[in-house]
């Protein structure tokens, strides 16, 4: 069975796998942390976030300082989906950031039967109206 | 002393010594202050004997729904009159709760509308009043008794926000307890409008009032009304906002008495804490259902709102069968002399808002929500702070830690088959939006803000775009007033309003709900200014979600030496209506045009002077090149997006006159991106060897923990920390001295002091 754990990460319950739902790339051991099976680039933050006001004029220009902040971009090294982005202060080790229980979450599974697609959560739809 | 402290010695005092020790302790109390008992803990007090005779007696449930609704209603009702008669900008645009609480002080049931985080933080005060003042033969609580209560270390966000708690018997027994909260604005404090960046120790926030007496019989009492009037820059606002929480209080008790006399105090006493007793286990069987995970993330605070350093929010998230724990340790510490502290019950009722307001908003509003729910901090830290610290800025480190959850949160719903919302990408979390105060074109002395904080940027989710200045974060159901009102009463325009900024992006897949430029100038008062109070300058305080950005940074910009009423009057074509023409093309000759932070303490304006600035975009969700470029066009055409923006962000081809989409070359553009990505970035593990450090970096003064290492605590150099567990001082220079310094280092080096004598 495989679990849909992020837009574009999911876990195969029986091989114990981070895969990629793009382009089902194995990506690294359930049991450890996915970024250690992606590719990690250090961004600019003012290519994502450009400046509004003249950066030759003013000291805030509504870009973040690249000295202050960068943008870690992790990508699938098969398809290169942009699976995560952390924003982390320059030198910051990259967080762990999902430490996931695999017995717990096979147990979880096998009680309630085969993974379906991730639902989306409720959506707004037209009331009917009264009908009395 | 605790009873631990007894215990340690050889022999054990007797349960007769210790009961002696403790009456004698209680009764040679010299001050009583803010209780850790009441102030540390969140949870639901336990169920007493009356509840339990309740509960035998009535535990139908359609008798319980029927009288919750009933009950609900009155809270609504109340919270309409506080909304409709308040004073207070905060009143008008819903910066209120009203609600009914247990015998023992526990939030039953509040209001629908209005500022749920008040829901977790009104029961301390009423707890410290049945500690405290039930059987105090000085005090009592009595039939027709009142409360006031404003200091936040009592309870409560900060000491702008004041209640009214009245006791409600039946036949002479406690039953339960109303009350209802407002954000009042103003209330003495070094600065005008109640939240002071400026303050450096709590007697810079003005008011601090412990729960007390202020109602007897139902009347508010004159003298100690006078007390509080004098000590307040609004004294009509005060009188007249504590008449309106009086009233609608007594509306509440009304509906509460109608149902004592159709239903009995039974029915009343069981419906309170069956409702709580029924939603905190409800919370724990949906928390049943996430995966058991540990998450973590970090936000970053880029200044104490006096100066731009680095403050990280460190945020641990552990889901473990039906427990859930936030960790919030490594944190930074304290600011012995910053007001963007906060006491841990202020980030908790923030915390609940992630709940009520956007993962679970099918539950009823009250206290239990977030009851079952565990929250780990380091003493002494930014997000715990001691009774010593100042705190009138914590609005900083809870809508940040609000931010650290949300993050969290999201990573444990994607996989969970029961969802009640949407998973969503952080909301922007910044107040944005004026602070003023002064003397009015009327003569009135005022000091309040500008409701436009409300019109919060909402994050992304996972299959729709954010929605623009939308709502804030500690209340989903608030209103951005009519400025057009509120300009008959201050002496100052919004030149610019509800425009939203070209630029200031969050992308993704879904991208981020952007936020509108405020531009304000003075008109018709010598005497007049504007603070503001967020951070996000040269940090988002916001992170992204599955491979969405966060939003950008927002600073203040102002142009001074210009009287843009004069502009207008006699040049009109000069004046433009964004920040990015102002200050890129400066249309007016001779005037100063400056870029700040968003700290900016109270400055006195002049006429036509302008001040400006622009609420945030929340954070977008998923990867960008998979953004439909028909949503990218749409962008550009409702001016959230230049097409150069555009196009070079999302790889998006078009033609620039009629803005045809070219399919075909978007798609090689975003294929060819794609193996870009894979080029320029590198294996983790390799990346990981260059790019992290083992201290902060040099060039930031850094606050809180670095990396996994939770126990020591940096304080703003990689040579100055603190163990996490041991309090200690944490100072901080006044920004005009280290710039005084920084000058006179350089005349030094230039020989220019003079021989001036030291
Ligand atoms: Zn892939």
């Amino acid at each position: 069975m495989k679990v849909a754990m992020t837009e574009y990460l999911r876990i195969d319950l029986k091989s114990e796998k981070w895969e990629c739902r793009v382009c089902d790339h194995e990506i690294a051991p359930a049991r450890g942390n996915y970024k250690e099976g992606l590719l990690v680039h250090d961004r600019d933050p003012r290519e994502i976030h450009p400046p509004i006001i003249d950066p030759d004029k003013y000291r805030f220009t509504f870009s973040p300082d690249p000295e202050w902040v960068r943008i870690l971009e992790y990508c699938c090294p098969s398809c290169g989906t942009q699976v995560e982005t952390e924003y982390a202060v320059p030198g910051h080790p990259p967080l762990y950031d999902m430490e996931v229980d695999l017995e717990a979450l096979k147990a979880q599974w096998a009680a309630r039967g085969e993974a379906a697609a991730p639902y989306a959560g409720p959506a707004v739809v037209r009331d009917e109206g009264h009908g009395h | 002393m605790n009873d631990m402290s007894i215990a340690g010695r050889g022999k054990l005092p007797s349960a007769e010594e210790a009961a002696l020790v403790k009456k004698f302790l209680n009764d040679t109390t010299l001050f009583l202050g803010p209780d850790p008992e009441i102030m540390q803990n969140h949870d639901l007090m336990p169920r007493t004997a009356d509840e339990d005779e309740a509960i035998a007696k009535v535990a139908d449930s359609h008798i319980i729904a029927k009288i919750r609704d009933r009950i609900q209603a009155g809270c609504d009702e109340g919270y309409e009159m506080v909304e409709q008669m308040g004073a207070a900008p905060g009143a008008k645009w819903g910066d209120v709760i009203t609600g009914v609480y247990s015998a023992s002080g526990d939030l039953a049931i509040a209001s629908a509308g209005g500022v749920l985080i008040f829901s977790a933080l009104v029961h301390h005060p009423i707890k410290f009043i049945i500690k405290n003042w039930i059987n105090d033969p000085t005090v009592g609580v009595r039939e027709g008794d009142g409360f006031i209560h404003n200091d936040s270390r009592y309870g409560n966000v900060h000491n702008t926000d004041q209640s009214m708690i009245l006791p409600i018997f039946h036949k002479g027994r406690l039953v339960c307890w109303v009350a209802s909260t407002v954000h009042e604005g103003e209330n003495g404090a070094i600065e005008p409008g109640g939240m002071p960046s400026m303050a450096e120790s709590p007697s810079d926030e003005g008011l601090k009032m412990s729960p007390f007496k202020v109602v007897e019989n139902y009347q508010i009492k004159r003298d100690i009304l006078t007390f509080l009037q004098n000590s307040v820059r609004e004294p009509k606002l005060q009188y007249e906002d504590m008449k309106v929480k009086l009233f609608a209080c007594l509306r509440i008790k009304q509906r509460i008495e109608e149902t004592l006399n159709t239903d009995g105090p039974e029915a009343l006493v069981s419906t309170l804490r069956l409702t709580m007793e029924n939603v905190r286990a409800e919370v724990k069987r949906r928390i049943s259902e996430w995966p058991d995970m540990t998450v973590r993330t970090y936000i970053i605070q880029d200044s104490t709102l006096r100066e731009n350093c680095v403050v990280k929010i460190n945020c641990k998230l552990t889901k473990t069968g039906d427990r859930l724990i936030f960790d919030f340790r490594g944190s930074a510490p304290e600011f012995t002399n910053r007001a963007t502290n906060t006491i841990v019950a202020g980030l908790k009722g923030m915390l609940a808002q992630v709940f009520l307001c956007y993962v679970w908003p099918d539950l009823p509003r009250g206290q239990a929500a977030f009851a079952p729910i565990e929250v780990i901090t380091d003493p002494h830290s930014i997000v715990n702070c001691s009774y010593d610290a100042p705190n009138s800025q914590s609005l900083m480190s809870i809508f940040t830690g609000f931010t650290a959850g949300q993050h969290a949160v999201a990573k444990f719903l994607y996989s969970c088959p029961e969802k009640f919302t949407k998973v969503h990408a952080p909301t922007f979390n910044m107040i944005n939006t004026f602070v003023w105060g002064g003397v009015s074109q009327h003569g009135e002395t005022l000091g309040n803000l500008c409701a436009d904080l409300n019109g919060m940027g909402a994050g992304a989710t996972v299959d729709r775009d954010g929605e623009h200045a939308l709502a804030p974060i500690f209340a989903t159901m608030a209103d951005i007033g009519e400025q057009e009102l509120n300009e008959e009463e201050v002496p100052f325009l919004q030149l610019v309003s509800k425009k939203m900024t070209r630029d200031a992006i969050a992308p993704g897949k879904y991208r981020g709900g952007q936020g509108y430029t405020m531009m304000v100038a003075t008109k018709d008062s010598e005497q007049w200014g504007f603070m503001t109070v967020c951070q996000g300058a040269k940090i988002p305080p916001l992170q992204g979600l599955f491979g969405g950005y966060a939003c950008g940074c927002y600073p203040l910009s102002k142009v001074k030496g210009v009287d843009v009423y004069d502009v207008l009057l006699n040049t009109p074509e000069k004046f433009k209506h964004s920040i990015e023409e102002i200050m890129n093309e400066q249309p007016f000759e001779g005037a100063s045009y400056t870029t700040h932070h968003m700290g900016m303490g109270f400055e006195i304006s002049k006429r036509g002077e302008l001040f400006m600035i622009s609420q945030g975009a929340g954070a977008g969700y998923g990867d960008l090149l998979e953004r439909d470029p028909r949503g990218v066009i749409k962008d550009i055409e409702e001016g959230l997006i230049s097409p150069a923006v555009a196009a070079r962000t999302y790889k998006v081809a078009f033609d620039p006159e009629t803005l045809a989409i070219d399919e075909k070359a978007t798609e090689e553009a975003r294929a060819a991106e794609r193996k870009a990505r894979i080029a320029r970035s590198r294996p983790y593990s390799e990346f990981v060897k260059d790019w992290s450090k083992p201290t902060p970096p040099t060039h930031l003064q850094y606050f809180g923990a670095w990396g996994d290492d939770v126990e020591t605590l940096y304080m703003g150099s990689p040579e100055k920390t603190r163990d996490a567990e041991v309090p200690r001082p944490n100072y901080m220079p006044h920004p005009k001295d280290v710039r005084i310094a920084e000058l006179e280092a350089r005349l030094a080096a230039v020989g220019a002091m003079g021989g001036e004598k030291q």
